[in-house]
């Protein structure tokens, strides 16, 4: 995918694949092109060049910010998104939602008073009302204190484990590491690596063994510095 | 669409001071209009001291005409009110209690006597006013002034009258008191035929002499007679045959029932779908409905669809509020609601708009309001009341905004004098449509600001 914003090209040749249940972490500096791929692939971004394919066209967005209407109940905010993407029993779609989210005590609550993280939780809940085959979650843990961070990658490791794609973007490497079955770096705009954890601290063991024996941070900073990054 | 207007009335219903303001603000703009155009226009209060002496009256001739009765006929213009002296009017005048002050002078019928004698002094009355801002200063300028003039048509009328009753007794005769005695007055026309029954017995050498008498008699009893109604004409000498050149106009009360409603019509429209559209942006829920679920013209319809529906519902509202005042013609109702239904389109339109073109509800806000509401004044201003060429300037301006085609369709939906309604409703689905597509453009930036 190639995606050009005026001079600045965004996005320079960028492919890659996700399989069913597959973890996929985007990681890299700041405009490195992390929200514009993922913004591509959701479909609210057109890409100067290239396709995006997914079974059925099924996508489901989780945009960095929660996209939910703070005046409206949990409850009525997982409705009209139901009745949006016309599911068959949009009461009923609401209703795995909340197990889903384990929100279903508080599916009166305004959403303005919900907690971050619970927020959080909606949005995500609201992306996959479509029952997409490929979940994408921009920067899904920002904000969120530890407990509420672990909770949130349970619940998505719990949706990958039953064979949806998530590609998700994230500044925090460690949790990449961690969640990320399969790592896409960019910088810049390119793609620079594509594979696991392991196999990235790999790469930097034969350029600086030293940085590849610390934590991955310290080994992702030195790959990037090695490619000029 | 649907599910979307639901959502958005709920979010409406849902923040209580838009909700207050929405049912509030046309009742209490119904109740101002309706209170302010279901009572007479108050008079102004004025001070009025009187130092005429009691029995002063104007003279005519060597008697005195009827009592003119100044005071009396100020009073039936404004509300009089009586002050002791020229201090306790000043004082009233300068704390705002009263609009202004005016004083008649004792010598003022001595100095009316005098216009007619070989030293005339000019009557002066004394008007104090408090120009506090230039605005009221003018506004009693024009009061007073018009008063007394008012004043001094129905003096020269008086005195033109009794002038005329004079002349009459000059050219037809009759009876005359002066100082309490009749005095019998033969009159020109009498004359004449007295010296004309004489001449036969006048000697010839006499006749010539005679019959210069009798051409004076007869020429001066001829134009006198003229002189009646010239001397009535010299009261007022220019008479007003007014036409009008433009389409019959609808009644005063008429026309502000459709400015009020207009505005109503605008604010509500206008912020409503502004405010809902910027929102959509705020709430971050833009991209995730135009990522598959909405198309962009649809969620632009909903917003203008829901500012039309509030805006119908709330104009109504306003005008059914009127109703308990003034008869409204409610068999003209399906034109009401073409004028409504038409302006609020074009109102929603522009409102969306400026929602694309703003980044978030509070800045949406005010730009609606810097917008609306210098052009709904430039639109009141009627022509000639500026310099041509700025009220060109005006005309183009007011053109590219939906508020003066609007108030000319509510004029005339309201009532059958007013101009034609096809004109402002073509104009107003122009508006919309030109609206719509620079909405559509500003959308395409939206997400991405």
């Amino acid at each position: 995918m190639v995606k050009r914003y005026g001079e600045r090209e965004a996005l320079k040749g960028v492919d890659f694949s996700a399989d069913p249940g597959e973890l996929v972490a985007v990681i890299g500096p700041n405009g490195a092109g992390k929200t514009t791929l993922l913004s591509i692939l959701a479909g609210t971004l057109k890409p100067d060049a290239g396709t995006v394919d997914s079974p059925n066209g099924d996508v489901g967005w989780v945009p960095q910010q929660a996209a939910l209407y703070r005046r409206l109940t949990v409850e009525e905010n997982l409705l009209l998104f139901a009745r949006l993407e016309r599911r068959e029993d949009p009461r009923g779609a609401v209703g795995e939602m909340l197990e889903l989210t384990g929100l279903g005590e508080r599916r009166r609550e305004l959403v303005a008073r919900l907690s971050g993280g619970n927020q959080q939780r909606i949005n995500i809940a609201i992306g996959l009302l479509a029952e997409p085959a490929v979940l994408l979650l921009d920067e899904p843990s920002v904000g969120l204190d530890p407990r509420q961070r672990a909770r949130l990658w349970e619940f998505i490791a719990g949706l990958a484990g039953r064979g949806t794609s998530v590609v998700f973007s994230t500044h925090d490497i460690q949790e990449a590491e961690r969640y990320g079955r399969r790592l896409l770096v960019l910088a810049d705009g390119e793609g620079l690596f594509d594979g696991s954890a392991e196999q990235l601290r790999e790469a930097v063991r034969g350029e600086a063994p030293a940085a590849a024996e610390g934590d991955f941070e310290t080994a992702f900073v030195s790959y990037l510095q090695h490619r000029g990054h | 669409m649907r599910w979307l207007l639901l959502k958005d009335l709920t979010i409406l219903r849902r923040s209580p001071l838009q909700a207050v303001l929405l049912v509030a603000y046309p009742i209490l703009i119904a109740l101002l209009i309706g209170f302010a155009i279901s009572r007479e226009p108050g008079k102004p209060r004025v001070a009025l001291l009187d130092q005429i002496p009691p029995g002063a009256r104007v003279a005519g001739g060597n008697g005195k005409l009827p009592a003119v009765g100044v005071d009396q006929r100020i009073c039936r213009e404004v509300e009089c009110v009586d002050v002791g002296s020229r201090d306790e009017a000043a004082t009233k005048v300068r704390e705002g209690d009263l609009l202004a002050a005016l004083i008649l002078p004792a010598d003022l019928i001595d100095r009316l006597n005098s216009l007619s004698t070989l030293n005339p002094e000019t009557p002066e009355v004394e008007v104090l006013v408090n120009e506090e801002n230039p605005l009221k200063a003018q506004a009693v300028d024009d009061r007073i002034t018009a008063l007394l003039a008012r004043a001094n048509l129905f003096i020269a009328r008086q005195i033109a009258k009794e002038g005329g009753r004079y002349l009459n007794l000059v050219v037809d005769g009759g009876g005359f008191d002066v100082l309490g005695q009749s005095v019998e007055i033969l009159g020109l026309r009498e004359t004449a035929s007295i010296l004309e029954s004489l001449r036969p017995d006048v000697p010839a050498a006499r006749r010539p002499e005679l019959d210069r008498v009798i051409r004076f008699a007869t020429l001066a009893r001829d134009n006198l007679d003229i002189a009646s109604p010239l001397i009535d004409r010299l009261a007022q000498p220019i008479a007003v045959d007014k036409h009008s050149v433009s389409a019959p106009t609808p009644p005063l009360e008429v026309f502000a029932i459709a400015v009020a409603a207009t505005l109503t019509l605008t604010f509500v429209t206008l912020l409503l779908v502004a405010g809902s559209l910027a929102l959509e942006r705020e709430e971050n829920t833009f991209a995730r409905l135009t990522g598959g679920l909405v198309s962009r013209p649809a969620l632009l319809a909903e917003k203008i669809g829901l500012g039309v529906a509030v805006g119908l519902l709330v104009t109504l509202l306003m005008l059914a509020g009127v109703q308990i005042f003034v008869s409204l013609d409610w068999s003209r109702f399906g034109l009401w609601l073409a004028a409504i239904l038409l302006g609020a389109a074009g109102f929603g339109a522009a409102g969306a708009a400026l929602g694309a073109a703003a980044r978030d509800v509070r800045a949406v806000s005010l730009l609606a309001f810097m917008v609306s509401l210098p052009i709904a004044l430039l639109s009141l201003v009627p022509s000639g009341a500026v310099g041509a060429g700025l009220y060109d300037v005006i005309r183009v301006l007011t053109a590219l905004f939906p508020f003066k085609p609007a108030l000319e369709a509510m004029t005339s939906a309201l009532d059958s004098a007013g101009p034609g309604i096809g004109g402002p409703l073509l104009h107003l689905a122009l508006l919309s449509a030109a609206y719509a597509a620079l909405a559509r453009i500003a959308l395409r930036r939206f997400a991405t600001i």
